[in-house]
C-alpha cells in the first residue's frame, strides 16, 4: 500500500514545494480558501472519522465545530512536542514530508477563522525547527503564506517556537501556557482550549499526525479516508515500533492492523527469537498488555479492541518487551521518567512519583519486601482519578498493571532481600 | 552588552512572532540566545530579558529552572546528553552509557578535567528505534547522533575538538 503520511518513502524530494506541488500538494488549501466556507471544511474532518493521533483519539472535526465563534482572534497549535517513551513518528513526519503537514496547519487554520498558527517544537527538534523555517519561508515565496491569499481575504501566518526539554509541555494546556511564556504547568480544566487557548483565546491545539492527514481528506473526500481502517477507528496510523524487535522503525498502517503483523511481518520479529513477553502499546503512559496466549497477538490495533485488553493504543508507540526482561526493572525506569517529568503543581502527581520512585528503586535493587511491592500498589491506585492532568494517571499505568498481571517477577524482586 | 544590542537582528526577529501585547511569550527564544555564547544564562542575562518582556527576574528565573535544556551555571563546552530511557535501555543504551563513561573517565554527571564536555543521562529524545543515542548541546545548538558505537562517539568527539565540527 502507499503511504498517505509518510509519502516520502515513494516520492523523492517532496520535501521540496516543487516536488510537492506536483504531487497535488497545496491544491486542497487553496482550493479551500477559495471555494470553501470555513465550516465546509470542518464537515468534511467530521465526516471522515479522523480521531486525534497525539493520544487521546478525540474526534478532529468535532474539535474544530467547538471553536468559540463569539471570542476573536482564533489560534491554531500544532503539538510537535513528541515527547512520550516510544514515539518517534512526528519528526519523521516533518523531516521526509513537511509540506503536507504545514498544509495540514494551514487548512486547520481556515477551517477555524484562525490568522496565525504556532508549532510548538520540543526543544530538541532544534534543527528541525530551523528546517520548517525555510519551508515556512517557501511557503510565503509561494503565496501560500501571508496577507490576502489568493486575492481573497484571508491572511495566515506560521510561526515555529521552541519548548526546552519538558515532556508535560505536551499536555496542551501545559504547551499553551510555555507558549505564553510560563512555566508549562497544565490549567484546570474546563475551560477548554477551544473556548480559552492561547492568550484566553479560542484555539485547537492539534498532533503533528493528525494535521497531517487532513490535505489529502480535503483532497479526496471523507469517504475515501473512511474506507481505511475500522468503523470506529478510520484511516491510517503510524505506529512506532520499538524495543526488543529485530526492525524497529515507523510503520503506517490502517487501523485495525493486529500486534502480530507489526511485529512479526513488519518488525522482523523479536530479537533473538525470545518470544513476547508485554506489548506497551502507547509508551510509558501504557498499561503493560500480558502476552500470556499467543493470540494475543491477533487482537487488531484499533481504539476500541486494543481497550478489551485493559490498555489504550494512545499514540501508537508500541514498545515491545521480550521474556528477558523483568517487569521490576521496567517500572522503575517508567517511575524514574515520570519523576523527572511530573510539573510539580498538583500535589498526587509531585508526591506520588516522588515516593513511588523511592518504591520501584528498592524493589529493584532487591532490597524490597512484599510489603513495599503492596505500599507501591497502594500508593498507585490512591493517585488514580485525583492528579490535574493525565501525566500524573499515566505514571500509575504500568505500576498497577504490571504488579498485577506479572506478580512473579516482583515475587522473585522480593525475595532476594 | 545587553542581548538587544550584541544580537539585533534575532532579537527582533523573536520578538516579531509574537503579538506585540504578549511579548512575554520570547522568554524562551530570547533564554536559548543568551546561553549561545557560554552555555549557560547568567543573572545579568535574565534581568535583562525580564526588562526587555516587562516581567520580573523571578518569573524569568523560574523558567530557567523549568525547562532542563536551560542551565544557570557553567559547565562542559558540550554537553552529551544519552538518552537511558525505556525505549533505549531496551536496546542497549545502559551498557553504552557505562562504557562511555570509561571511555572518558568520568561519571554522569561530570565534566571532562579540560572542561571540554559533561557527561548527562536525559529521558527519551524520540528516536527510540535509533539507539544507542545521544545530542550534544553546544554552542551552534543541538544536534541529534543516533545508531552509536562507543567508538564512533570517541572518534566524533576528538573531531570535534580538532576542528570544532560535529562530523562522524
Amino acid at each position: 500500500m502507499e503511504h498517505i503520511l509518510l509519502r516520502h518513502r515513494e516520492i523523492p524530494d517532496i520535501n521540496t514545494i516543487i516536488v510537492y506541488k506536483k504531487n497535488g500538494g497545496l491544491d486542497a488549501f487553496r482550493n479551500a480558501v477559495t471555494r470553501m466556507k470555513p465550516n465546509e471544511v470542518t464537515d468534511v474532518v467530521k465526516n471522515s472519522g479522523l480521531r486525534g493521533r497525539g493520544g487521546a483519539g478525540f474526534p478532529t472535526g468535532m474539535k474544530w465545530a467547538f471553536i468559540d465563534n463569539k471570542n476573536w482572534p482564533h489560534y491554531v497549535v500544532a503539538n510537535a512536542d513528541e515527547s512520550e517513551p516510544g514515539t518517534f513518528k512526528d519528526r519523521e513526519i516533518m523531516e521526509g514530508n513537511p509540506f503536507q503537514f504545514l498544509e495540514g496547519v494551514a487548512l486547520a487554520c481556515y477551517a477555524v477563522g484562525a490568522n496565525a498558527a504556532y508549532i510548538y517544537l520540543r526543544g530538541e527538534f532544534w534543527e528541525l525547527a530551523a528546517f520548517l523555517d525555510e519551508k515556512i519561508a517557501e511557503m510565503e515565496e509561494a503565496g501560500y503564506l501571508g496577507d490576502k491569499l489568493f486575492d481573497t481575504d484571508y491572511s495566515l501566518k506560521i510561526y515555529t517556537h521552541l519548548g526546552a526539554g519538558a515532556y508535560i509541555c505536551g499536555e496542551e494546556t501545559a504547551m499553551l501556557e510555555s507558549l505564553e511564556g510560563k512555566r508549562g504547568q497544565p490549567r484546570v480544566r474546563p475551560p477548554f482550549p477551544p473556548s480559552y487557548g492561547l492568550y484566553g483565546k479560542p484555539t485547537i491545539v492539534n498532533n503533528v499526525e493528525t494535521l497531517t492527514n487532513v490535505p489529502l481528506i480535503l483532497a479526496n473526500g471523507a469517504d475515501w479516508y473512511k474506507s481505511m481502517g475500522t468503523a470506529d477507528s478510520a484511516g491510517v496510523k503510524i505506529f512506532s515500533l520499538s524495543g526488543r524487535v529485530r526492525k524497529p522503525g515507523n510503520y503506517e498502517l490502517p487501523l485495525g492492523t493486529t500486534f502480530r503483523d507489526l511485529i512479526y511481518k513488519y518488525g522482523g520479529g523479536v530479537q533473538d527469537s525470545r518470544s513476547v513477553k508485554a506489548i506497551m502499546p502507547a509508551g510509558a503512559s501504557s498499561s503493560l498488555i500480558l502476552v500470556d496466549d499467543d493470540k494475543i497477538l491477533d487482537t487488531p490495533m484499533d481504539y476500541a479492541t486494543v481497550r478489551t485488553l485493559g490498555a489504550d493504543l494512545g499514540s501508537a508507540s508500541v514498545i515491545v518487551v521480550d521474556d528477558t526482561v523483568s517487569m521490576d526493572w521496567l517500572i522503575n525506569k517508567t517511575i524514574h521518567f515520570f519523576k523527572h517529568e511530573s510539573c510539580g503543581k498538583c500535589t498526587p502527581c509531585r508526591e506520588g512519583t516522588y515516593w513511588m520512585s523511592h518504591l520501584t528503586e528498592r524493589i529493584h535493587e532487591g532490597k524490597g519486601t512484599t510489603a513495599d511491592v503492596d505500599l507501591l500498589l497502594n500508593v498507585a491506585k490512591q493517585m488514580q482519578g485525583k492528579c490535574l492532568c493525565a501525566l500524573g494517571e499515566f505514571s500509575t499505568m504500568a505500576v498497577v498493571t504490571g504488579i498485577e498481571r506479572f506478580p512473579q517477577d516482583f515475587n522473585n524482586a522480593v525475595s532476594k532481600a | 552588552m545587553s542581548l538587544a544590542k550584541k544580537y539585533p537582528k534575532e532579537v527582533k526577529q523573536i520578538l516579531s512572532k509574537y503579538p506585540p501585547e504578549h511579548k512575554r511569550s520570547a522568554v524562551m527564544p530570547l533564554l536559548f540566545l543568551a546561553q549561545r555564547e557560554e552555555g549557560y544564562i547568567n543573572k545579568a542575562s535574565m534581568q535583562d530579558i525580564a526588562r526587555m518582556l516587562d516581567i520580573t527576574e523571578t518569573d524569568v528565573a523560574a523558567i530557567v529552572g523549568f525547562y532542563t535544556l536551560y542551565h544557570d551555571k557553567k559547565e562542559g563546552k558540550y554537553r552529551m546528553q544519552v538518552c537511558t530511557d525505556l525505549p533505549c535501555a531496551l536496546r542497549g543504551a545502559e551498557e553504552f552509557m557505562e562504557s562511555l563513561c570509561g571511555n572518558l573517565g568520568i561519571k554522569v554527571g561530570e565534566t571532562t578535567p579540560d572542561g571540554f564536555l559533561t557527561l548527562e543521562a536525559v529521558t527519551c529524545l524520540a528516536a527510540c528505534d535509533k539507539a544507542p543515542m545521544f545530542q550534544t548541546q553546544g554552542p551552534d545548538g543541538i544536534k541529534y547522533h543516533e545508531n552509536m558505537t562507543v567508538d564512533r562517539t570517541m572518534e566524533l568527539l576528538s573531531v570535534l575538538k580538532r576542528s570544532g565540527r560535529e562530523v562522524e
